[in-house]
């Protein structure tokens, strides 16, 4: 077959395609670099010096780590809940059809269809209308409404791509619905499931837009972000936590991609 | 092959009962899932949208400012009619519209390539290159293009660096996408939007993109057409959905966001802004729903002409 003469990419599509690539990432290297700087008062580049010091003014902060606990256990509430609503929609949707069923994926895909100002206007409505004080509650509430619909799709995608005759198979050896489910379908599906939760939990821990509107009092790590983005303290500060943000969400999805990859490739 | 499994000795109990029970009842199954889901969806967030709606048809009492709990239309005739917000509405949804054209044009290069072009290494470092700030928390990159285009940032010293500064300065006194300097100016909130949700058209592109059969290609090379034809009237048209999928993430995150115009501060209000001050400072809940129905509505329309592009095929 004579793939080269399709398969050679022209150049304008290369160029195009590196450069896109750079302009993603070297913002990201940024705000790096920014952590080193011994300047704090502008962001002048190139640095005029380089220091570990912020790193030990971070550590001795005692408002990141109270909006760093906060943003953590949210994450990880928010993470559950989206977990038990996602995989039992999922496993819903997965194979059937029904009256609505376009309604359902349409309604669990408009929290993050429609702009996160009106989701979280529209439940500062309610709260206010319910004469709930905003709080913790309320954040974590917010967080699972749009986290559903992520893991719905990881784990729904891996359960319509598992044959469906290993199902009938599992049944005619004997085993019941739920035997079927915990030996069949579940390993097959755990690790989509789990690497739903992952990009949930990263999704969460990070989000700012609806936060802003339900977190009453409570200051979230982006929200303390946020605040430090109008009134600096000690600019520098911001970027070394910025870096730890960083990590803290880019690990759960490296490690979703990662349990999500080999499947697909068996596929 | 149920009635043999149901006479099966293998295991009694209450699961195998639940089980052939649920079994015969494939609808009371479903609805036992699914009741769950629908109701946390159908309080909480049909619930919260309904109140939004609710609110939007009261009015704030200009003497009192509180809450006048009578359905009006004076707050929609308030959003609609004042020229300054008409003005906050036509600039948010030009600001969308240009962010969405120019992630298509950026992101299809970068989506074709990896989609169709790159081995499977390159594949791989591109799919990592693009889904590593995509997922990069979102403020973190909002703070990174603050400095990135500060007075003395980044830019402005590559800038100075290849002696292109009078151009910079004479891109900045244009009417109406200048400003003092990058960081104050439209021209630097597009380059911010159009940064923040390139991933997100590049993903659904490619996603669309890895789905051109190459018999296709084949066949088209075949019958005489010539690469940019076949790239025209072939690659482009299938490609669609995924356009249209991504076209959707980058209008409705710009119609809606309001952090990025008020961190790269040009003078003019946006939607998202003017609904978060006139919720918070202001306190006029009714016009802040009023204004954010605004953003649904042309979602809605988008949605629709979306879906009819086949977007949602390609999520």
């Amino acid at each position: 077959m004579s793939r080269s003469a399709l398969n050679r990419p022209s150049l304008g599509t290369r160029i195009g395609a590196f450069v896109g690539l750079a302009f993603l990432n070297v913002p990201v290297l940024v705000i790096i670099l920014y952590a080193f700087t011994t300047d704090d008062r502008t962001y002048a580049f190139p640095l005029p010096g380089v220091t570990l010091r912020w790193f030990e003014a971070a550590l001795a902060r005692s408002d990141i780590w109270a909006a760093m606990r906060l943003s953590l256990s949210v994450a990880a509430l928010a993470t559950l809940l989206a977990m038990i609503l996602g995989s039992l929609t999922a496993l819903a949707m997965s194979r059937s059809r029904f009256w609505g069923k376009e309604a359902i994926t349409f309604m669990l895909v408009l929290p993050i269809a429609l702009p996160g100002i009106v989701t979280g206007l529209a439940l500062l409505a309610a709260i206010k209308a319910a004469r709930i004080d905003p709080g913790f509650w309320t954040i974590v509430v917010g967080h699972t409404t749009f986290c559903v619909v992520i893991v719905y799709n990881n784990f729904v995608a891996r359960l319509r791509r598992m044959p469906q005759n290993w199902i009938e198979a599992s049944m005619d050896l004997g085993a019941d619905g739920f035997q079927t489910f915990r030996h069949i379908v579940l390993p097959h599906a755990a690790t989509a499931l789990l690497a739903g939760g992952m990009l949930a939990f990263a999704l969460s821990f990070d989000e700012i837009i609806v936060t802003l509107f339900t977190a009453g009092h409570e200051r979230t790590l982006p929200i303390w972000f946020f605040n430090e983005l109008f009134r600096p303290r000690e600019r520098p500060i911001t970027n070394v936590v910025a870096v730890v943000v960083m990590i803290v969400t880019l690990i759960p999805i490296l490690l979703a991609y990662y349990l999500t990859r080999p499947t697909e490739e068996r596929s | 092959m149920n009635a043999f499994a149901a006479s099966a000795p293998l295991q009694a109990g209450w699961s195998r009962r639940a089980s052939t029970f649920l079994h015969g009842r494939p609808g009371f199954y479903l609805s036992l899932l699914l009741l769950p889901p629908l109701l946390w969806f159908g309080t909480v967030y049909l619930g919260s949208l309904f109140t939004l709606l609710a609110n939007s048809f009261y009015a704030i009492d200009e003497f009192t400012a509180k809450i006048v709990y009578e359905p009006t239309l004076a707050t929609f005739k308030q959003v609609l009619t004042q020229p300054a917000h008409i003005d906050i509405i036509v600039r948010t949804l030009v600001m969308a519209v240009a962010v969405t054209i120019a992630c298509a044009v950026i992101a299809f290069p970068v989506a074709n390539y990896m989609a169709r072009y790159a081995s499977p290494r390159m594949k791989a470092l591109f799919y990592v290159g693009v889904m590593l700030p995509m997922w990069t928390s979102y403020l973190v990159k909002v703070y990174a293009w603050r400095l990135i285009l500060a007075k003395q940032g980044i830019l402005s010293w590559f800038v100075d660096t290849l002696g292109l500064t009078p151009v910079l300065e004479a891109v900045l006194r244009l009417p109406a996408v200048g400003g003092p300097s990058l960081a104050s100016s439209y021209l630097g909130m597009f380059i911010v939007f159009v940064y923040m949700w390139l991933p997100y058209m590049i993903l659904p592109l490619a996603a669309a993109l890895e789905r051109v059969p190459e018999s296709l290609l084949q066949a088209s090379a075949d019958l005489g057409a010539r690469p940019s034809q076949t790239f025209r009237n072939v690659v482009v048209p299938l490609a669609l959905p995924g356009l249209a999928a991504g076209s959707v993430f980058t209008f409705s995150l710009t119609l809606g966001d309001y952090i990025i115009p008020s961190v790269v501060g040009a003078p003019g209000y946006f939607i998202g802004m003017m609904v978060y001050q006139q919720q918070g400072t202001a306190g006029n809940i009714p016009l802040a729903a009023a204004f954010s129905v605004v953003p649904i509505v042309l979602i809605m329309i988008y949605l629709t002409l979306a879906k009819r592009a086949g977007a949602f095929d390609a999520l």
